[in-house]
C-alpha cells in the first residue's frame, strides 16, 4: 500500500500571534515552528496501518518555504521513508494550497491519502476534502477512527453530539481528529536515520489566489472583568449579578 | 436575478437553529448585492420548513429530495449542489460551519473552481465585493480578506450571527429534482449513532459548564454535570481532563477542541491556557471558579469567585435553583 500525507508547518500553539506592522499578514519571525498538531494524528495512523499491513510505504508532502524542510525531517524522524519539498509560500486561499497539494500529488502512486482535519494558523478545515475533490477520490473528514481491509475503507468521524461512520474504497483520502491514536515521539535512531533519508524538492504549481488579504487585526480584547470575592461567600452576590447585571439566568 | 444559495441544515427531520442564523446573514447583504436570497433544503422533505424559515427573509425556499440523498454524503451533497449553483446565478454560497458544513463546503468550492472562506465571524458588501472577517490562529488574530472571483463559497460559524426575524415574511416551498451520478457517490454513511439523550452540542450551546483538572478527579465531575443541569447547560472540558480520561474528546473546548460562543460559560478549575482560551473567549459573560486569584483565566472571565470548587460549585447550584424559584 502506498500512503501519502499531507503536512503543514505551523506556529506552535503557544506564540503569541501579531499582525505585522503593514497590517498584511501574521509576524512569525522568534515564533517557534511546528508540524501541525492534527498530522501528528495523520503520521501515527500511517505508521500503524504499515506495522499493521507490512509492506505500506509512507512518503510525506510539505507545501511551505525552507521551514517545511524542518517538517519533513520530523516525519522522517518518526519512520515516514519519503519527504517531497513543494517549495512556496501558502496564503489564506485554501483552494490554491489544494491545487498546488493536488498538481504534485496527480502523477504520484498512491491508495491512502492521509491529512489532518485542520491547520491550527489558518483554521480553515479546507485542504484536505479540497484535494480529494481535485483528484476526483472520495474523503472523510474529522475521522477519529480507520479501518482498512482488503481496499475497504471504514472510518468513523464526528459529528455534533455523536459518530457517523463511514464506507468507502481506496484510493481515499482521509483527515485525522484527535483522538484517531496517540502519536509516538521519535526515537534518537529514528533522528539519525532521517538524516539520510530522501527529501525531493519540486516547484509549485503557478496558481492565482482569488482572496485579497485586506487586513490581519488584533481582536478586540475582553477587559478583565471583577473578582466578586472569596469561597462560597461570593455565590450569592455571583448569582445576583448573573440575574440583574449580565441577565443570562 | 441573481442568488445568494444558502444551505438550510436539517437533522432528523427538523430545521437547524444555524440554518436560520445562514438566512439571517445572507438577508443582511443581500441588497448590498442585488441578489435574492435562495434557501436550498436537502434530504427527506420537512413538513414545516416554509413557516419555520420564512419568518427568516428568504425569497425563495429549494427542497431538493432524491433517494440517494436520504443520509448526507459529500459526494451526493456537492453534486446536488453544484447543479443548483449551475442554474442559479450565485454572488455566494453560504454553509454553516458545522460538521455537515465544514465537510461540504470545501467540496463544493473544490468542484465549483471557487474560493472559500471558512468559519466567517462578520459579512459585508464593499463596492459589490464579499467582504469577510474570519478569526485565524484561534482568534488570536482576525482576517480581513476580500473575494476577487465573482463569487465565493463561505462558511459561518454557528452562534455567532443572530438568527432576525422580518416582519411579514412569507415564503413557499419549491421542489427540485437534481440528476445524480450514483457511481460518484463512493464513500457512504452506513450508521450514525447519536449519543442519546446527549443536551445541545457544545457548538451551538447557549450555556456551558466547564471542568479542568481542578475538579481533582473525573467522580468529581457529577458536581459540574449538577450545576449544568440546572441552568441547561452543556459540559465541557479542558484538555487536560480529557488527556486524563476523565472525559471524552468531545467534550474539549479549545483549540485541539471545540470553538463554543455560548452566552454564559462557566469554567471552574481551568487554569485558562492560551489554548484553552483560544476556544471560548468570545463567550459574552465569562464566569470563573479557581482557587488560584493569579489564574490566568480571571484576565478573560467577567466574574470569578477565588476559591476551592468542590465546595463552591454545590452552593452555586443550590443558589441559582433557589434563584430560579423566585
Ligand atoms: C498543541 C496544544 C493544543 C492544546 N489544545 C488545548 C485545547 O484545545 N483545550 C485545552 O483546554 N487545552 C489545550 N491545551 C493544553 C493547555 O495548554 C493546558 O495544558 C490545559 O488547558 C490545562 O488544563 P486545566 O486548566 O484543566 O489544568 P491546569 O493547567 O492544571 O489547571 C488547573 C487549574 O485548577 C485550579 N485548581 C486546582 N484545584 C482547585 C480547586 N480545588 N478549586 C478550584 N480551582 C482549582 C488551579 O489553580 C489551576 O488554575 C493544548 C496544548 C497544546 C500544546
Ligand atoms: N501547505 C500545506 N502543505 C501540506 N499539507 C497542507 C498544507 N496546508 C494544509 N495542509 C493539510 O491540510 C490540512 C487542513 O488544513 P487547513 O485546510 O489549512 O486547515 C492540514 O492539517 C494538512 O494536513
Amino acid at each position: 500500500m502506498k500512503i501519502l500525507l499531507l503536512l503543514k508547518t505551523v506556529a506552535d500553539s503557544e506564540a503569541s500571534i501579531r499582525p505585522t506592522s503593514d497590517g498584511k499578514a501574521v509576524a512569525l519571525s522568534d515564533i517557534n515552528l511546528i508540524l501541525n498538531p492534527y498530522d501528528e494524528y495523520a503520521v501515527e495512523e500511517a505508521l500503524q496501518i504499515r506495522e499493521k499491513n507490512g509492506d505500506a510505504e509512507i512518503t510525506a508532502l510539505c507545501y511551505g518555504d525552507e521551514m517545511a524542510i524542518k517538517t519533513l525531517r520530523t516525519a522522517l524522524a518518526l519512520g515516514v521513508e519519503k519527504g517531497v519539498h513543494i517549495k512556496g509560500q501558502p496564503g489564506f486561499d485554501s483552494l490554491t494550497t489544494a491545487k498546488i497539494l493536488a498538481a504534485a500529488i496527480k502523477d504520484m502512486d498512491y491508495d491512502l491519502i492521509l491529512c489532518g482535519k485542520q491547520a491550527i494558523d489558518d483554521d480553515s478545515s479546507s485542504v484536505g476534502v479540497m484535494v480529494a475533490e481535485l483528484l476526483d477520490i472520495p474523503s472523510v473528514s474529522v475521522a477519529v477512527k480507520l479501518d482498512i481491509t482488503d481496499g475497504n475503507v471504514r472510518v468513523t468521524r464526528e459529528i455534533e453530539g455523536g459518530h457517523e461512520i463511514v464506507e468507502m474504497k481506496m484510493p481515499c483520502l482521509v483527515s485525522a481528529q484527535k483522538g484517531l491514536n496517540e502519536p509516538r515521539y521519535p526515537s534518537l535512531k529514528g533522528i539519525m536515520a532521517a538524516k539520510k533519508k530522501p527529501i525531493e524538492e519540486k516547484d509549485a504549481l503557478a496558481a492565482e489566489t482569488q482572496i485579497e488579504v485586506l487586513r490581519v487585526e488584533a481582536p478586540a480584547t475582553r477587559s478583565a472583568g471583577k473578582i466578586v470575592g472569596e469561597g462560597e461567600e461570593a455565590v450569592p452576590e455571583l448569582v445576583r449579578l448573573l440575574k440583574e447585571e449580565a441577565k443570562v439566568l | 436575478m441573481s442568488n445568494i444559495i444558502v444551505l438550510c441544515e436539517t437533522k432528523q427531520g427538523k430545521i437547524r437553529t444555524v440554518a436560520k442564523e445562514a438566512l439571517s446573514a445572507a438577508r443582511e447583504i443581500a441588497e448590498d448585492l442585488g441578489a435574492k436570497v435562495l434557501g436550498v433544503l436537502i434530504g427527506p422533505s420537512i413538513a414545516n420548513a416554509a413557516e419555520e424559515l420564512a419568518p427568516f427573509g428568504p425569497d425563495r425556499l429549494m427542497a431538493v429530495t432524491h433517494p440517494a440523498l436520504e443520509k448526507y454524503s459529500t459526494e451526493g451533497y456537492t453534486q446536488a449542489l453544484a447543479e443548483i449553483i449551475n442554474s442559479e446565478s450565485p454572488v455566494a454560497v453560504i454553509f454553516s460551519a458545522t460538521a455537515m458544513g465544514k465537510d461540504l463546503a470545501p467540496r463544493v468550492a473544490a468542484k465549483m473552481d471557487k474560493p472559500l472562506l471558512a468559519d466567517c465571524t462578520e459579512l459585508m458588501v464593499e463596492d459589490g465585493h464579499v467582504h469577510v472577517v474570519r478569526p485565524i490562529y484561534a482568534g488570536k488574530v482576525l482576517l480581513r480578506a476580500a473575494v476577487q472571483s465573482d463569487w465565493a463559497v463561505l462558511s459561518l460559524r454557528p452562534k455567532i450571527f443572530q438568527p432576525k426575524p422580518v416582519n411579514g415574511s412569507t415564503v413557499s416551498v419549491e421542489t427540485r429534482d437534481v440528476a445524480l451520478d450514483e457511481s460518484k457517490i463512493r464513500a457512504k454513511v452506513v450508521e450514525i449513532k447519536q449519543e442519546s439523550g446527549a443536551t445541545v452540542d457544545l457548538t451551538e450551546a447557549d450555556f456551558i459548564v466547564s471542568g479542568g483538572r481542578g475538579m481533582k478527579a473525573a467522580e468529581n465531575f457529577t458536581l459540574i454535570e449538577e450545576l449544568a443541569k440546572t441552568i441547561g447547560a452543556t459540559v465541557g472540558a479542558s484538555r487536560a481532563v480529557v488527556d486524563a480520561d476523565w472525559r471524552p474528546h468531545s467534550d474539549q473546548v479549545g483549540q485541539t477542541g471545540k470553538t463554543v460562543s455560548p452566552t454564559l460559560y462557566i469554567a471552574v478549575g481551568i487554569s485558562g491556557a492560551v489554548q484553552h482560551l483560544a476556544g471560548m473567549s468570545s463567550s459574552k459573560v465569562i464566569v470563573a471558579v479557581n482557587k488560584d486569584s493569579e489564574a490566568p483565566i480571571f484576565k478573560v472571565a467577567t466574574y470569578g469567585i477565588v476559591g476551592d470548587a468542590l465546595k463552591i460549585v454545590p452552593v452555586l447550584t443550590e443558589a441559582i435553583k433557589q434563584a430560579k424559584t423566585e
